[in-house]
């Protein structure tokens, strides 16, 4: 496991990763600024954000409840909330 | 030991049969274009294993290169000149990948105007890319070198570049002698990397994003292979001349053990001026030359140790930086001995350019010159540009 507190002499060498699966460790969710909010009470569950996130961000019960979503994955891009018809995902300023 | 008759770029490609790569791809360019050409002469015959890729481009050479060493293969190409400058941002993803890549540079011009003969400018251009580079004199360090090139890249994990001069070194024949082919088969030995791609034990991703919290350290472990890598050549030099008899060091000392005049070249212009040494030690004028093998890693400690008491000192560039004063070589030397602080009067000569011929009389005229700075203890003027016509 690579980590920022190791220097030169510790990292792997040439940037390489010996491991793998890992790019689950990386938080996108630092290069947002706009963020999705979930309106529970206008959702009706269809799943229609699911899809189309780019990010498999979108927190969900299997394929029949909406729960909100990984803020440590979404990069705010908006998709969701451009896609939703019940207007359920609202974006604001972070 | 076999004793033949070669001319460099042949010398090369026998050299490259003898150790038999996994890959070569390679696109053709003069003066470097025998190199690919003999060794695709090999594989023809059968004499070779090797995947042979003909590229639409250097640029495709060098990442087909890169491609394969992630993947866990001996590599190795040739070229000169504008394809050396086609590869350039690929040169820098093969160190800083750490791929211990062979490359063969056949020393020519770069354009414009344009020209296919001999100076250093192709090499000079891509110093800072992270390869390590040995300049070679003759057909025999060229063959020497690149055989030794495989060794420490491997070792360093740092590509190498094996210079010497187009047509003068590459076409010329001259007479040279060659290991058996089980000989330098078992010097270079097999490759084994540690990590490489094609491994089905490991998992691995090789040249991922690489942002503030990891570039820098990763450039640090570049530098720091590069600094070490001058402990590694000479090892492998010294495991090297246990089987060729041949030894080689990071600089060659000429007749310096008394003098008190140096001339610092690379290349096959030092076998010119090792001739002119000679005939004024004749004379009893005691001159010297010092002629560096690596110009990455630079070898600053046994410049500065030869250099040390010298009373003038003429550095030959046969690339100039374009810099509104001195070429690469005497920038970097003149910094090295100015660290330890030795402040000798030193002169850069600009030469050769576009293949333009060095005589041993042009050589004679920098030895004279240096005598009179020696005497009065001061030059009047830094950068020459060697038999230009102003």
């Amino acid at each position: 496991m690579i980590t920022d507190n190791m220097g030169a002499k510790d990292l792997p060498i040439g940037g390489n990763i010996l491991e793998d699966g890992n790019s689950e460790l990386f938080n996108t969710g630092e290069w947002r600024n706009k963020k999705p909010v979930h309106l529970d009470d206008k959702c009706k569950h269809c799943m229609l954000c699911v899809m189309p996130c780019p990010d498999n961000a979108i927190i969900h019960d299997e394929y029949d409840k909406m729960l909100g979503f990984d803020y440590n994955k979404c990069k705010g891009c908006g998709v969701c909330a451009k896609v939703c018809p019940f207007k359920a995902i609202e974006m604001k300023d972070e | 030991m076999i004793r033949e008759r070669l001319s460099g770029n042949e010398a090369v490609a026998v050299a490259m049969r003898q150790i038999n790569p996994d890959v070569v791809p390679a696109y053709p360019i003069t003066p470097s274009t025998e190199v690919p050409q003999y060794f695709s002469s090999f594989m023809a015959n059968g004499s070779v294993d090797t995947e042979f890729i003909p590229v639409e481009s250097e640029h495709s050479a060098m990442s087909a290169c890169i491609g394969a060493s992630a993947a866990g293969a001996r590599v190795m190409s040739a070229t000169s000149s504008q394809g050396l400058s086609l590869m350039y941002e690929m040169l820098y993803i093969a160190s800083g990948m750490r791929l211990p890549i062979v490359l063969t540079c056949v020393n020519r011009a770069v354009s414009a105007p344009i020209n296919i003969h001999n100076d250093h400018s192709d090499s000079m251009g891509v110093r800072d890319c992270g390869f390590i580079q040995l300049y070679c004199e003759s057909n025999q360090e060229a063959y020497d070198n690149l055989i030794m090139a495989v060794k420490i890249a491997e070792k360093a994990m740092l590509p190498v570049m094996v210079c010497f001069d187009g047509f003068i070194t590459s076409h010329s024949v001259e007479n040279i002698e060659l290991l058996e082919d089980d000989i330098v088969k078992q010097f270079v030995g097999k490759y084994e990397p540690e990590h490489y791609l094609l491994n089905p034990n490991e998992f691995i991703s090789m040249g991922p994003l690489d942002l503030q919290n990891y570039f820098f350290e990763h450039r640090k472990q570049l530098a720091d292979a590069m600094k070490d890598s001058k402990r590694i050549i000479e090892e492998v030099s010294e495991e090297y001349a246990k089987i060729s008899k041949r030894k080689y060091n990071l600089i060659e000392n000429y007749r310096m053990d008394d003098s008190k005049i140096a001339m610092v070249v690379l290349n096959s212009t030092a076998g010119t001026a090792k001739e002119v040494v000679d005939k004024l030690r004749d004379e009893g004028i005691k001159v010297g030359l010092v002629k560096p093998r690596t110009f990455r890693p630079v070898p600053v400690k046994e410049l500065v140790e030869s250099l040390k008491d010298m009373k003038a000192i003429a550095i030959m560039d046969k690339a100039d930086s374009i810099n509104g004063f001195c070429g690469p070589l005497y920038s970097e030397i003149t910094s090295a001995l100015y660290s330890e602080g030795l402040n000798i009067p030193t002169v850069n000569y600009i030469y050769g350019l576009g293949g333009r011929d060095v005589k041993t009389s042009d050589i004679e005229d920098v030895f004279r010159s240096l005598l009179k700075i020696a005497k009065d203890g001061k030059k009047s003027q830094t950068t020459y540009y060697l038999g230009v016509r102003e």
